[in-house]
């Protein structure tokens, strides 16, 4: 990533003036991401997803990416569109078993599609350790599992552990609610879901928002992403309609995973 | 004698009735969630929901879904009033810190040492396994809501796990068609056997030794 703030972590270096985080378009916003870049992507499911941010990734021509998301795409939008467009070399993921996970399910079972399947909390708490400057942590979480496998294990307080690593992202790619030009951030319901962790976890953030609004225009005491973790805000027009089954990521899964699985 | 096995809805019933007031509960997706469905109305529990929900409520009216407040099966939702919203690490840090009573999950297998696996059928499925292994071993609790036995009428309750594990020695209880079933360091204790199932008829079904224990009730 160009990081004009040099190492202020803002675009504007060191002359005076206003800080603006907020670009004036998608492109901009994307400009500087390069091939062979690790990306986190918001979303679980349907909620949170940077759809247009995804979209405009695919048009900037970035390829041989490694994206973090919960699940693996959906239909043929979002992560299943940049899946579709061949953009993408790994996909780290929790859940890529969908009913219409099928562009992943193709390119996985063609063997051109790498996938690391990691559990959804230690997914989570390894960008969280990422963001925090955490070295490597131990769960007990997976132990004595398949996903252990080959991993280091240390016996704590009597209980099994597996030593896992940070995921940092060179760019996360976050769906927020309302933000303002110092990067602050809220979310809306369930929509938030790893937006706030990947924010911290890479080095340049660049979040979707409905709504801009003017310094103040937060409460202080509810904002949930602080805009030291954001790097970019770029508005998008607020899409129409309400939910529907076609439009959420489906389930689909109970049936074939004993209801259990996210 | 004969006996009818419990629906799904009459095992959700019966957990639904032992999850106390207060609890702080995880509904695992598919059969788990029906146990939602028949909380007593006269107690408050608390539904939490990994992707950032505590105070989960029913499934919106017609017209009335919001793409933003989904649960982890990915269907709509409500929240109750005095609900909360936060993000995914501190949702798994209520899972994985141990401060969830209750996660109830569903289960290929479950072996005599409490030994779980649900999260992959193995062979050449595409394996997922989302927030399973993080309740199995984070939840005070974990309760298993399955079918006693598989469609081909084999014991899901066996020696030795032969499907992938999702964690070890972390059931308490189960709930199945035909009885509950608890996970004791003396070995598996039946309990509340369906009307007209007798204890031998029950071992006879189950792939490992049982003991009886407590009364045996109807449904």
């Amino acid at each position: 990533m160009g990081e004009s703030g040099e190492g202020l972590g803002r675009e504007g270096g060191l002359s005076s003036g206003m800080i603006d985080k907020i670009v004036p378009s998608l492109e901009a916003a994307l400009a500087d991401v390069s091939d062979g870049s690790t990306i986190l992507v918001g979303g679980f499911g349907g909620a949170g997803v940077p759809e247009e941010l995804i979209d405009a990734l695919i048009a900037q021509g970035a390829k041989d990416l490694t994206i973090v998301n919960n699940n693996a795409g959906n239909g043929e939008v979002g992560v299943a569109a940049l899946l579709n467009a061949g953009r993408v070399r790994k996909i780290v993921c929790s859940y890529p078993r969908l009913a219409d996970g099928y562009v992943f399910e193709r390119l996985y079972r063609a063997g051109k599609v790498e996938l690391e399947l990691v559990p959804q909390g230690t997914l989570s708490e390894r960008m969280r350790a990422a963001g925090a400057g955490i070295g490597a942590f131990y769960t007990p979480t997976a132990y004595g599992t398949d996903l252990a496998k080959g991993k280091e294990t240390r016996v704590i307080e009597g209980k099994g552990h597996v030593l896992e690593y940070p995921i940092r992202g060179d760019v996360a790619l976050v769906k927020a609610e309302r933000g303002d030009r110092w990067g602050n951030l809220v979310y809306r319901k369930s929509a938030r879901n790893f937006g706030p962790t990947m924010a911290s976890a890479a080095k340049c953030t660049i979040a979707q928002v409905y709504e801009t609004v003017e310094l103040g225009g937060l409460d202080p005491e509810c904002i949930v992403t602080p805009g030291i973790f954001v790097t970019r805000v770029v508005k998008v027009p607020r899409k129409g309609g309400s939910w529907t089954p076609a439009a959420s990521v489906t389930r689909g899964i109970s049936g074939r995973a004993a209801g259990t699985g996210r | 004698m004969s006996y009818a096995k419990l629906t799904r809805d009459e095992i959700a019933k019966r957990i639904a009735q032992d999850i106390p007031e207060g609890a702080y509960v995880n509904l695992g997706i598919g059969m788990p969630t029906l146990v939602g469905n028949h909380l007593p109305k006269d107690r408050e529990i608390f539904l939490h929901s990994e992707n950032g929900i505590l105070g989960m409520g029913p499934a919106p009216a017609a017209g009335e879904e919001d793409g933003d407040l989904i649960n982890a099966g990915k269907e709509p939702v409500t929240l109750l009033t005095g609900g909360a919203y936060f993000h995914h690490t501190d949702s798994f840090a209520m899972m994985r810190g141990g401060h969830l009573d209750i996660a109830v999950l569903g289960a290929f297998q479950v072996s005599v040492s409490g030994d779980l696996a649900n999260w992959h059928s193995g062979g050449d499925a595409i394996p997922a396994v989302g927030g399973a292994m993080d309740l199995a071993v984070g939840a005070k609790s974990v309760w298993v809501m399955m079918e006693h036995l598989t469609k081909s009428g084999e014991s899901k309750i066996v020696p030795r796990c032969t499907y992938p594990l999702t964690g070890i020695g972390v059931v308490k209880r189960l709930y199945t068609d035909l009885a509950v079933i608890d996970v004791t360091p003396r070995g598996l204790a039946a309990s509340r056997l369906i009307s007209g199932l007798s204890f031998d008829e029950l071992q006879r079904l189950t792939g490992v030794p049982l003991l009886p224990s407590g009364a045996r009730a109807a449904a």
